[in-house]
């Protein structure tokens, strides 16, 4: 299985290329992307500096054009895609279908990946992206369980890409307008879930506030660690109880399910975080090869190393992991 | 003039409140009502049979009638409903997902696409119109602006797709594989014990501060508060707007249809001074502001 790896600058390519990814995900310095942070991502020179040192390491090199271009946004994202080709990209992440037919019509023979932002959940759902767009690839949503991805992967006309660790967005990617509701951004339409731009601290009697456009999305008692107010993951009234209604903060890890993975043909295990640093990067990269080349060396002598969980765990939200929808209880 | 339009039912019901409400909806002055589970698979209090009477009857009413499909398709048994739905040549249906529109293409039939399928761009109206999209939703989170620039892109290319505006109602907002009523009662999923049905309307997720946030329903996640573009009619209907959405309720939703049926035929002004002592409209992402916002 390949070692698909997030890169938000060109020292976290380098650091993922050199502790083990088979390829990187890179996104431009705008809203044509999914991961869209101040001071993160590259403009051309850069990302042409990285994809040279990839090539040149024998790793590939993905570029994610995959939020949603409107009509006043149309001639920035095709420029996007037009880029990429030019940059001699390995392949485009998408999830527009408009942004699909434009870089299927311009751009044949470069291969097309369907961004978890594409929500296909299903074999006849990626059959409809095969069939329209000629896709060779697509990542799966963080909501089907492991019974179902085994489902999906036995029928599927394309590559399957799965999310291995990382955030977990609760919600079915691509499908979810929580953020745009709060603020004026959302996944979709500008590669933002929960702005920072939104956020405010607030220090009160009841401790510290962490607000979204002013919506109290968590309050921390003295010793409650303090996390970033993504609204999913926020502790809100239903019928008198105050919880994480939605979810907690906890980060996805499948480093347990990798032998099954594998089995069922999974392609490629993805790891979320554009918005990573390198030290993070390292760790995480350099983590997920020893497993990957302990699961190659047979799969019957697989286990996790307690070193790697110790590892992932202290990179986790709230120290914590989960396996998500891949576990059906979770649901 | 523009027609109005009753969204699929998005709570879940008692099969006999479903059957009420539809026998007076068959008297409302609403043009096309969408029937059907779009929500969660648990929710079989009416089967296809059931809802393929439902809609006889109501066509037999003068309405016109589509059938939505699940917006989230998870498993084969999902697929297995779905293929029924789209292999029904009847009525026309609405697909909620990309695996809807496949099995659609499939039959070479054409059909409609709901407000969860991503419609951004004029690019993606005519692949999909090139597959047989004869009508379309404006995605919730889409402006007044960004729509009349896609409604200028397909006039210049020639394209005619009609769209429908969600309009009124607590707007879907999200979908997870994830049962939040469920978690609420900390049931798991699969013996969720069908808890759906005493919140007819939801449950109301506020924040810590008692600002109505969201509401939970199941699998779906919608709006706080209720979404209401009844004054943007006559600025709809002339920039060529086909339909709005008005999205059902447990109660009152008569008096919804009938609002905004004299507005449309211009009996009633847009503006209602009633509405100054309800609950606050939200209607930010007609503006393209926030959508929780009041312009």
């Amino acid at each position: 299985m390949e070692l698909v790896c997030p890169a938000g600058s060109l020292p976290a390519l380098k650091t993922a290329v050199d502790h083990g990814a088979n390829a990187v995900y890179i996104g431009f310095r705008d809203s044509t992307n999914a991961r869209q942070f101040s001071g993160l991502n590259f403009n051309d020179p850069r990302a042409a500096e990285g994809i040279d040192y990839a090539h040149r390491h024998g790793a590939r090199v993905f570029c994610a054009i995959n939020t949603y271009p409107q009509p006043d946004g149309w001639r920035q994202w095709t420029a996007a895609v037009d880029r990429a080709a030019r940059l001699g990209v390995d392949a485009l992440i998408i999830a527009d279908m408009g942004l699909l037919a434009y870089a299927a019509d311009r751009y044949p023979d470069l291969s097309r990946h369907l961004s978890v932002q594409g929500s296909a959940t299903s074999y006849e759902a990626l059959r409809f992206y095969k069939e329209t767009f000629g896709i060779r690839r697509a990542v799966l949503p963080r909501v089907l369980s492991v019974d179902q991805v085994r489902h999906v992967a036995r029928a599927s006309p394309v590559e399957l890409e799965v999310f291995a660790f990382g955030s977990l967005c609760i919600m079915a990617e691509g499908r979810c307008y929580l953020s745009s509701y709060l603020t004026d951004e959302s996944p979709n339409t500008r590669g933002a879930c929960s702005p920072a731009k939104a956020v405010r601290w607030q220090e009160s009697a009841q401790g510290l506030e962490s607000r979204l456009n002013e919506v109290m999305i968590d309050c921390y008692g003295d010793g409650e660690a303090a996390g970033y107010p993504t609204l999913c993951k926020g502790r809100f009234e239903v019928e008198g109880s105050v919880y994480h209604a939605i979810e907690e903060p906890v980060s996805l890890n499948t480093m347990d399910l990798l032998p099954e993975l594998a089995a069922m043909g999974i392609t490629a295990v993805k790891i979320e975080g554009r918005q990573r640093s390198p030290a993070y990067i390292r760790a995480v990269a350099g983590t997920w090869r020893q497993a990957l080349d302990r699961l190659a060396a047979g799969a019957d002598r697989y286990a996790v190393e307690p070193g790697w969980s110790h590892t992932l765990s202290g990179l986790s939200e709230g120290g914590l992991t989960t396996l998500g929808a891949y576990h059906r209880n979770w649901k | 003039m523009l027609s109005l339009s009753l969204g699929p039912i998005l709570w879940f019901w008692s099969r006999q409140s479903v059957f009420d409400f539809y026998a007076e909806a068959a008297e409302w002055p609403v043009d096309r009502i969408h029937l059907g589970e779009t929500v969660c698979s648990r929710r079989r209090e009416l089967k296809l049979e059931d809802w393929l009477a439902l809609a006889r009857e109501l066509a037999a009413c003068g309405k016109e009638v589509v059938l939505s499909s699940q917006t989230l398709i998870e498993s084969e048994a999902d697929l297995r409903t779905l293929r029924r739905l789209c292999e029904q040549q009847e009525f026309r249906v609405e697909a909620n997902d990309q695996s809807a529109m496949q099995l659609l293409i499939d039959q070479g039939v054409p059909f409609v696409t709901g407000p969860a399928v991503n419609i951004y761009n004029s690019a993606t109206l005519k692949i999909l119109a090139q597959r047989g999209l004869q009508g379309w939703n404006l995605p919730v989170e889409l402006s007044r602006q960004t729509l009349e620039a896609l409604l200028a892109e397909l006039q210049e290319q020639g394209l005619v797709l009609p769209v429908e505006v969600f309009a009124w109602g607590f707007l879907p907002l999200a979908w997870s594989s994830r049962c939040f009523t469920a978690r609420h009662y900390n049931l798991p999923k699969d013996r969720c014990e069908f808890r759906c049905l005493q919140h007819p309307d939801g449950l109301s997720l506020r924040s810590r501060e008692s600002q109505e946030l969201f509401r939970l329903n199941g699998v779906s996640t919608l709006s706080g508060y209720r979404y209401d573009l009844l004054r943007e009619l006559p600025s709809m209907a002339a920039m060529g707007v086909d339909a709005v959405r008005l999205s059902p309720e447990w109660q009152g939703m008569a008096e919804v249809v009938q609002r905004f049926d004299a507005v449309r035929r211009g009996k009633q002004p847009a503006t209602d001074p009633l509405q100054l002592v309800e609950a606050p409209p939200c209607n930010g992402y007609w503006y393209g502001q926030p959508g929780m916002a009041s312009a």
